[in-house]
């Protein structure tokens, strides 16, 4: 599904963030990437995004046979990528519906589908919904515009939920979620789970990875993979804190 | 859902990349020759066949126009046009009225139908009475019996002063006199056909009223006057739309609309304005110079709404006389400039009578190199006891090359007032644009989400299928306006 390469990226001002990175997810697998604040983990969503001002200068990247690096952003979504955001941006006066719908129907344009049907697209959405639990007057609303943080993160998932991506990267999904909505946004990503859907989550916090079981964690550390596991990986990681695998690796 | 007009609709538009209205239409024309003087005015009189007085008024106003200097306070910069290089009178070949739709030049059908605006369509779809009008002469007229079974009157100028020749000379002028204003007393001299409805009392008038304008003689200055009255306790919504043929020299259009709201009536003005902008270069484009304005009786409203896209230059203050207590008048506006457009528009509200309240909501969104002006005034008498104001002018900026400009002016006489302003400039944030983009929307489609986002405070002002028209050239207008 996704297979990354030495991947190097700087910020526009040359300073270099990612500094050969390597990462390989398969179809059906959820693999979480763990590590240190400013180690790079939303540096490597915005890449595989799309995001301007990054420049990538070395390596390659291999969504499901397509050169990702050669799309623009809204073809690498077209084309399966979806992104919950760390930060959800807000945008006044476009309605969530609309908002979706727009997106919907240019991904479907992209792929020389009909355009959903009004029917076929309320009734989505109401699944959509009903699987995070997001009140139904949050969808009318306009995109983000005075959501709590909570209900950002939870429209970031009722969003992939609409846009029934190949690939999710959800970034920090879990922060910011009270002790229910995290069981609930968990078990709609649960649901959403399939043999052709990879999930990429980035996270701090070692409890999500109980809701939502992953196939590997990776430890990412200034800019490189630095230790790949199993979900036992993140324990030690809550027990011991990152500093340890510096020290192993130095040894 | 609360919206109904999508985004979507409108991206089908998105692929058309040079002004899409501009074409000519070639039927017969009778222009008179370029020049202005006293002659000149006699001859449009007499080819309209028009009575004494109302010669005597554009003789009056030319008079007082010689004396009037050009206004050159406004944030634009044009090459001022030669008011004697400008043919003054143009009107079809034919002068013999449609009987019916059927009687109408299949030319002048086509043309309509590049428009988008097929009147077949328009009055099955909208039930909307569209009086179209051409080269300054309307052509047709529809829906005039179902409105003249309520006694509403709704025709062309021309018509209103030949057959309702006490009303015209009662109200002509008396909103906006042709003193008032340097293109005011030229459009008062030289007016050549417009639009005039007078609403009767306590009638709600049923359906939308609706006119399109189009210039579509090279060289031919446009200069429509248009009337409404709304009789006591009457109600009218009254929607202008216009395109223009792409040309290369300057078009001038003034304009004059005077509305008149009398007690407990209450008038929506609803203007799309799509004149043909100039090109990427900043060559060509109409000068519109208009004077809007509406006078309210006691507890009288008028709201002007307006989405404006088109003219190389726009000079446009659509205002408020609050002369009756009570009366409430609002203005809700987007104004956007790309390229090398510029615009210095805004609204005046002059609160006269107690208790008045009014309404400023401007957004204005530059791109290009263009310059984009908000200027207002907020004028309390010093009888006006408890009047209200709220202004929002809010700016967006699309690219770095173009300006924001905001002049709001308040005068107070009255210690009772409550007047409250609010601006804001911002630029589209590269944030919002990656997110759609994340969600498979491209930036230029992202644009035209976010603008139509930005301006919906205003856009739910409009009717309906007008609110789609305008989303529609909001995107059209800022086409290749990224970055
Ligand atoms: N556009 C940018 N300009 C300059 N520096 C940047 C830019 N984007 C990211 N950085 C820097 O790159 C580093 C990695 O940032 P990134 O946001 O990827 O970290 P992170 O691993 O997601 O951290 P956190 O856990 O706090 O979310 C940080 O030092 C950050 O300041
Ligand atoms: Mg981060």
């Amino acid at each position: 599904m996704l297979t990354i390469k030495n991947l190097h990226a700087s910020v526009e001002e040359g300073h270099e963030i990612l500094k050969g990175l390597n990462l390989g997810v398969k179809a059906g697998e959820v693999h979480a990437i763990m590590g240190p604040n400013g180690s790079g983990k939303s540096t490597l969503a915005s890449v595989l995004a799309g995001k301007d001002g990054y420049e990538v200068t070395g390596g390659s990247v291999d969504f499901d046979g397509v050169d990702l690096l050669d799309l623009e952003a809204e073809d690498r979504a077209k084309e399966g990528l979806f992104l919950a955001f760390q930060y959800p941006v807000e945008i006044p006066g476009v309605s969530n519906i609309n908002f979706l719908r727009t997106a919907i129907n240019e991904i479907r344009e992209y792929r020389k589908e009909d355009k959903m049907s009004a029917k076929d697209f309320l009734a989505k959405v109401k699944t959509a919904s009903n699987l995070v639990e997001l009140d139904s007057k949050l969808a009318s609303r306009a995109v983000n515009v005075g959501f709590s943080g909570g209900e950002k993160k939870r429209n970031e998932i009722f969003q992939m939920a609409m846009l029934e991506p190949k690939l999710a990267i959800l970034d920090e999904t879990d922060s910011g979620l009270d002790i229910d909505a995290l069981r609930i946004v968990s078990e709609g990503v649960n649901k959403l789970r399939s043999e052709g859907r990879s999930i990429i989550l980035i996270t701090h916090y070692q409890r999500l990875l109980e809701y939502i079981q992953p196939d590997f964690v990776h430890v990412l550390n200034d800019g490189k993979i630095i230790k790949t596991g199993t979900k036992e990986l993140a324990l030690e990681l809550e027990e011991k804190g990152y500093d340890w695998i510096n020290e192993e690796i130095a040894q | 859902m609360s919206n109904t007009y999508t985004e979507e609709d409108l991206a089908r538009n998105l692929e058309v990349q040079e002004y899409k209205y501009g074409f000519t239409s070639d039927f017969k024309s009778d222009t008179i020759p370029v020049g202005l003087d006293e002659d000149v005015i006699r001859l449009i009189s007499s080819k309209k066949e028009e009575p004494e007085w109302l010669l005597e008024k554009r003789l009056q106003a030319y008079r007082a126009w010689t004396t009037m200097k050009e206004p050159d306070w406004a944030h634009v910069n044009y090459e001022k046009p030669d008011f004697q290089a400008i043919s003054y009178y143009s009107a079809p070949g034919q002068t013999k009225k449609y009987e019916s739709w059927d009687d109408v030049d299949p030319e002048m059908k086509e043309t309509m139908k590049k428009l988008g605006i097929s009147m077949e369509e328009q009055q099955r779809l909208t039930g909307t009475a569209v009086d179209f009008v051409v080269d300054s002469v309307s052509v047709a007229t529809s829906f005039k019996k179902k409105l003249g079974e309520l006694g509403i009157i709704f025709c062309s100028f021309s018509e209103a002063v030949e057959n309702h020749p006490e009303l015209v000379k009662k109200y002509m002028g008396t909103v906006v006199p042709h003193t008032d204003n340097f293109y005011a007393a030229l459009n008062s001299a030289v007016f050549t056909d417009g639009s005039f409805c007078y609403i009767p009392k306590g009638v709600r008038c049923p359906m939308e009223l609706s006119t399109y304008f189009r210039i579509n003689e090279g060289g031919t200055g446009q200069f429509e006057r248009t009337l409404v009255v709304a009789d006591e306790g009457s109600y009218v919504s009254y929607l202008e739309g216009c395109t223009a043929p792409m040309r290369d020299e300057n078009q001038l259009h003034a304009a004059v609309v005077e509305l008149i709201a009398l007690d407990d009536a209450e008038i929506k003005y609803s203007t799309v304005q799509n004149w043909y902008p100039g090109n990427k270069d900043g060559v060509g484009g109409v000068f519109n110079f208009v004077t809007k304005r509406g006078l309210c009786e006691r507890n009288a409203k008028i709201s002007w709404t307006q989405v404006e896209t088109g003219s190389a230059v726009t000079w446009k203050y659509p205002s408020c006389v609050l002369k009756g207590d009570n009366s409430i008048g609002e203005f809700y506006s987007v104004a956007v400039t790309n390229n090398f457009q510029q615009a210095d528009t805004g609204s005046k509200m002059v609160h006269l009578g107690k208790n008045t309240s009014s309404t400023i909501i401007s957004k204005g969104i530059s791109a290009g190199e263009s310059q984009n002006t908000y200027r207002g005034l907020v004028q309390i008498h010093a009888g006006a006891e408890n009047a209200r104001n709220r202004s929002e002018c809010d700016s967006l900026l699309l690219s770095d090359r173009s300006g924001a400009h905001t002049f709001p002016y308040i005068e107070c006489k009255n210690s009772s007032a409550r007047v409250e302003h609010e601006a804001t400039t911002s630029k589209i944030g590269e944030d919002q644009i990656f997110y759609c983009q994340q969600r498979g929307i491209d930036s230029e489609k992202a644009i035209g989400l976010i603008v139509n986002g930005y301006c919906k405070e205003v856009l739910n002002h409009m009717p309906m299928e007008f609110a789609v028209e305008a989303q529609k050239l909001l995107e059209i207008s800022l086409e290749n306006s990224v970055g």
